[in-house]
Order: structure tokens, then C-alpha cells, then sequence
């Protein structure tokens, strides 16, 4: 395909709107290259020289600006979220595949459901979140209304890749079991369910990557307070919040930046790890 | 025994498979039980076409129209820089890009889709802002602004759903065209193209759907005004902006009236989602 990206000016004479669309289509390419590389350059060449130790002392306070206490808030705010969402979405999945009818009125409305879910933008989970779990249930600005908040938000994600996973295991696996007196319980958890693990591994870094990066969602479920929080129904700001309180206010931009270093450094990583499953899936 | 542990799985991942049911119908109840009355008691249509929103004032005005069409505004500046270029790019992934480069430039993209939008929205307050200050006046933070920044974020969203669309499309048209002596530019763009508009409408339209429900990264560039914007260097409000701006400190029917826009935005996103759903539909019996 190579041969179709030379540009010569003897076909740009004999063809000049296929040369005008080539040069459409490259030009595009490059813009969309382009402004990812400049996003990237500009954030790293501004951030990595204030990435100072203070940056990363153990307690947060307005002179040093710590992003610890945000890290590890984010660390948390990632785990629930992911162990009360994976099995959820594992079973969820497991039982639109391997238990249910085809055809199935039930299957038809959670499938539904699950598209809708993943439509809302995380501003409305941010209101529901809010009025349920804050409100409604009383648990106040905290760590566990914004975990169960993000639960729901990547609910649909865990179960579309698990289900992805599970349709791609071939069905003589299923029945060699079976022919070997296994059960379905069996079956599912011991042949299947193993077979399909890079697959729904896929899927949760994904999730880590939406938790990650998720802002409006938690601002007022989660809430913006600066400390490592003593339990899970204390409030406590993740690194993109943390991000966007200190751009917000405008004293220390320098430190805005650096936080913005981490940050790309942690989606960056996720991005790799997740490459790196998908070409051993594909290879 | 063991027909009864069967029996219970069975029940357990019945029940898994509930819960997206249960939590969309959760949702549902909880925004329309606080959005409702609020919008009774300002009067339907005093809310949607109401031009002054003053919150704040005695007597308080609640109308939600600047922010309808600040979102608007924004969304249709987001797809007129985006899906050109969106598009485009998806032509080139699927029809001239070597393998070799493949590789190298799908994980890029990839990676657009994967950056945080406070990173995007920061970028946004530390580079496209200054420069539009500088080089088209006014403030900066304007629906300019904010559609470039939108433009950027919806490329991964229309280029993955585009891609494959292309993709899609059976080699015999390809091959065919190229066969009737058309160049590669002619028979991409004249037959494999016009075949895969299904899908590419469906990647425009979920675009559509990011960048209306797209909150940190626009409040930070937009300016957050609420009024009817008469030039796309002024500031403006969206409707997910006027909830994260407020909801902070708002209480009684200033809060049911923030709760009552979020109604709002979650029927736009669900009309939205039905016409994808549909499109995707129909691209799927095209196939």
C-alpha cells in the first residue's frame, strides 16, 4: 500500500482531484497526529521540570500542593469500582451468553439498558450519583458514592467486553466438556470462563482508564477534599479533580502542569498495557 | 447437590444480567422525581424558552434557552471542525496506511481517546484560549474555543466508528472501480465511501452524543456565560456546564431547576442514542 501515499506530479496533472483528495486524506492523517503529538509535547515540556519532591510529600497544604493524597484516592476510587463491577459484569455476561434463550425478551432489554448506560455522559452519573447515593442514601460527599457512581458508569463496558470474550470461545470447547460429564456450572467456570480472561481483562483496564481520567462524574459524588480520607464515607479528590481544582484556581499553574504530567503518565501506561494485551489476543 | 448449586448460579447471573436494567430504571426515577417538579412549578415552558437565567435574583428567573443553544452552538462548531477531518483520517487508516505505519498510528489514536478531558481542557485554558485572544480578540474563552477542543476530543470516537464502516464495505467494490480504470482516490471515494455512509453517519452522530454530554473540558475554555451568544467569539453556557458550575451551592428550586437541565440533557442523549441504535440497525442489514 505504500505506492498509494507517493505524490508525483505527473498523476497530479493527468488526475488533479485524486491528487486533491490524496493530499486531503494525508493532511487529515497528519492533523490528527499532529495534535495528539503537540497536546503530549507541549504538557510534558511545561510539567516534567516542576515535577519537584514537595510535589509528592506525604500530606497535601496550599505551599506544597502534593498530589499524593489525590494518587492514592485515585488508587481506591479505582478498586471498588472495579471489585464490585467485574464480577457484576462477568455474571452479567455469562448469563447472556451461555444461559439465556436466543431471542430472549430479557437479553433484548439488557442489552438495551447497557447501550443506554453507555450514552450518559458522566455529568448525569454525576447528578444521579449525587441524589441516590449522597442524598437519598445519606452517605454524604464520600469515597464510596463516588466508587459506586463509576460502578455503574463502566457496568456497561466490563459486560460488552466480557460478553465480546466469551462469544469468541469456540463452541466444541463447551461440548468436549460436556461429552466429559461436566456440567454447565462446571463448564463455565473451568473451561470457559479461563479461556476468556485476556478478554475481560481488556475490558477492566479500559474501565481503569475511564475511572482515571473521570472529573464531572465525581465532583460532587466524591467531592474535592485534598486528604487521604479515613474511611470510605470521608470525601477525597482523585488526581484529575485534583487537576482541575488547581487550574481552576489559578495559583499554581506550574504545579497544574506537573499534575498533568502524572496523570498523562498514568493513561499512557494503561494505553500500553492494553496494546500489549490486545496484540497477545490477536497473536 | 449439585443440581440445586446449578439452580442458584443460574439465579445469581439472572440477577447480574438485571442490574444495568435496574440501574438505568434507578436512574430514570431519581432525575425525573427531582427534575419534574421543578420544571411545574417554573412552568414548562418558561424553563426551556425562558431567555434570562438569574437564579440568584428576588424574583429568581429560570430559563434554560441560552443553555439549549449553547450546547448546540458548541456541538455544531465541535462537528464542523471534527468529522472532516475525523473522517478523513478513517479513510486513510482503512484505504493508504501501510501496515508497518498501522501500527504505529492506531495505538496513537488510541491513545487521543484514552487522555483524561481535564488534560484536554487544560490544554485548552493554557494554549487555545491565549491564542485566540491574542490573534482573533476578545477574552479567549469563547465557543470557538470550545469547538476546537470538542473537535479534537470527538476524532477518536468518529475515526474508530468510521474506520470500521469503511472497512466493512465488501473488496468487489474497491476492485471493481479500480478495474473500470478509476484511480484509488476515485474508486474510494466514489464507490467504497458512498457505501459505508451508514456507518459513518452513525460515528458522526455518536460523536454528537460526546461532545453534548462533554462537561470539564468545555467548562473550562467556554466562559460560562448564561446568555444567547451573538458572535462565536463570546462565551457561552452548555447545559452540562450550568450543572457543574451550580450544583455546588444551589439549593431549593435552584437546584431542582439544575436537576431539571440535567432532564433535560438525558432525553437529548437518549434521542441521540435511539438514532444511532437505528442507523447501526440498518448498517448491520446493509452488511
Amino acid at each position: 500500500m505504500g505506492a498509494r501515499l507517493k505524490f508525483s506530479i505527473e498523476t497530479a496533472r493527468r488526475y488533479p482531484l485524486s491528487f486533491v483528495l490524496k493530499v486531503l486524506v494525508v493532511g487529515s492523517a497528519l492533523l490528527t497526529l499532529g495534535a495528539l503529538f503537540f497536546l503530549l509535547a507541549y504538557i510534558i515540556v511545561n510539567g516534567v521540570p516542576h515535577l519537584k519532591p514537595s510535589l509528592f510529600a506525604w500530606k497535601y497544604n496550599t505551599k506544597n500542593v502534593s498530589l499524593v493524597p489525590a494518587l492514592l484516592n485515585t488508587l481506591i476510587i479505582v478498586g471498588i469500582p472495579l471489585i464490585v463491577t467485574v464480577p457484576l459484569g462477568v455474571f452479567s455476561a455469562i448469563y447472556l451468553c451461555e444461559y439465556a434463550k436466543k431471542g430472549s425478551k430479557v437479553v433484548e432489554v439488557v442489552r438495551i439498558t447497557a447501550e443506554t448506560l453507555s450514552g450518559i455522559p458522566s455529568i448525569v452519573y454525576g447528578l444521579f450519583g449525587l441524589l441516590f447515593f449522597v442524598i437519598y442514601l445519606r452517605w454524604g460527599y464520600s469515597i464510596l458514592a463516588g466508587s459506586m457512581t463509576l460502578s455503574i458508569m463502566i457496568l456497561p463496558l466490563i459486560m460488552r467486553t466480557a460478553e465480546e470474550a466469551l462469544l469468541s470461545i469456540p463452541t466444541s470447547l463447551r461440548e468436549a466438556s460436556f461429552a466429559l460429564g461436566a456440567g454447565k456450572l462446571r463448564t463455565v467456570f473451568r473451561i470457559v470462563l479461563p479461556a476468556a480472561i485476556p478478554g475481560i481483562l481488556s475490558g477492566v483496564i479500559l474501565g481503569i482508564g475511564r475511572i482515571v481520567g473521570e472529573t464531572a462524574a465525581l465532583i460532587y459524588t466524591a467531592g474535592t477534599v485534598p486528604r487521604i480520607p479515613g474511611s470510605v464515607f470521608s470525601s477525597g479528590r482523585t488526581l484529575a479533580i485534583h487537576l482541575y481544582t488547581l487550574s481552576s484556581e489559578g495559583f499554581h499553574t506550574n504545579e497544574a502542569f506537573a499534575t498533568a504530567v502524572v496523570l498523562l503518565i498514568i493513561v499512557l501506561l494503561i494505553n500500553a498495557l492494553s496494546a500489549g494485551l490486545a496484540r497477545r489476543l490477536g497473536g | 447437590m449439585t443440581m440445586q448449586v446449578e439452580k442458584l448460579m443460574h439465579a445469581v447471573f439472572f440477577i447480574a444480567a438485571l442490574v444495568s436494567i435496574i440501574a438505568v430504571a434507578l436512574i430514570c426515577i431519581f432525575l425525573f422525581a427531582n427534575g419534574i417538579p421543578a420544571m411545574r412549578e417554573i412552568g414548562f415552558l418558561d424553563f426551556l424558552l425562558g431567555q434570562r437565567w438569574a437564579p440568584m435574583n428576588s424574583p429568581p428567573s429560570f430559563g434554560i434557552f441560552p443553555m439549549i443553544v449553547g450546547s448546540i452552538y458548541v456541538t455544531a462548531g465541535a462537528i464542523i471542525i471534527g468529522v472532516p477531518v475525523g473522517v478523513l483520517t478513517a479513510i486513510f487508516l482503512a484505504k493508504y496506511c501501510p501496515a508497518k505505519l498501522y501500527r504505529v498510528v492506531k495505538p496513537a489514536i488510541q491513545l487521543l481517546a484514552g487522555i483524561p478531558s481535564v488534560v484536554y481542557g487544560f490544554f485548552g485554558l493554557m494554549v487555545i484560549v491565549p491564542f485566540i485572544r491574542t490573534y482573533l480578540g476578545g477574552s479567549g474563552y469563547s465557543i470557538l474555543s470550545a469547538s476546537i477542543l470538542l473537535g479534537i476530543m470527538i476524532l477518536p470516537t468518529i475515526i474508530g466508528v468510521s474506520e470500521s464502516a469503511i472497512r466493512a464495505v465488501p473488496r468487489e467494490y474497491y476492485e471493481g472501480a479500480v478495474a473500470l480504470g478509476a484511480t484509488h482516490e476515485r474508486a474510494v471515494f466514489a464507490t467504497v465511501v458512498p457505501a459505508a455512509t451508514s456507518g459513518i453517519l452513525a460515528s458522526i452522530i455518536l460523536g454528537v452524543g460526546r461532545a453534548i454530554g462533554e462537561t470539564m473540558a468545555v467548562v473550562m475554555v467556554a466562559g460560562n456565560q448564561a446568555r444567547v451568544p451573538s458572535s462565536i467569539l463570546q462565551g457561552v453556557r452548555t447545559m452540562t456546564t450550568n450543572v457543574v458550575l451550580e450544583m455546588g451551592y444551589a439549593y431549593g428550586l435552584h437546584r431542582g431547576s439544575l436537576i431539571a437541565t440535567g432532564v433535560i440533557l438525558f432525553v437529548f442523549i437518549l434521542m441521540i442514542n435511539l438514532l444511532f441504535s437505528v442507523l447501526k440497525r440498518r448498517t448491520n442489514y446493509g452488511s
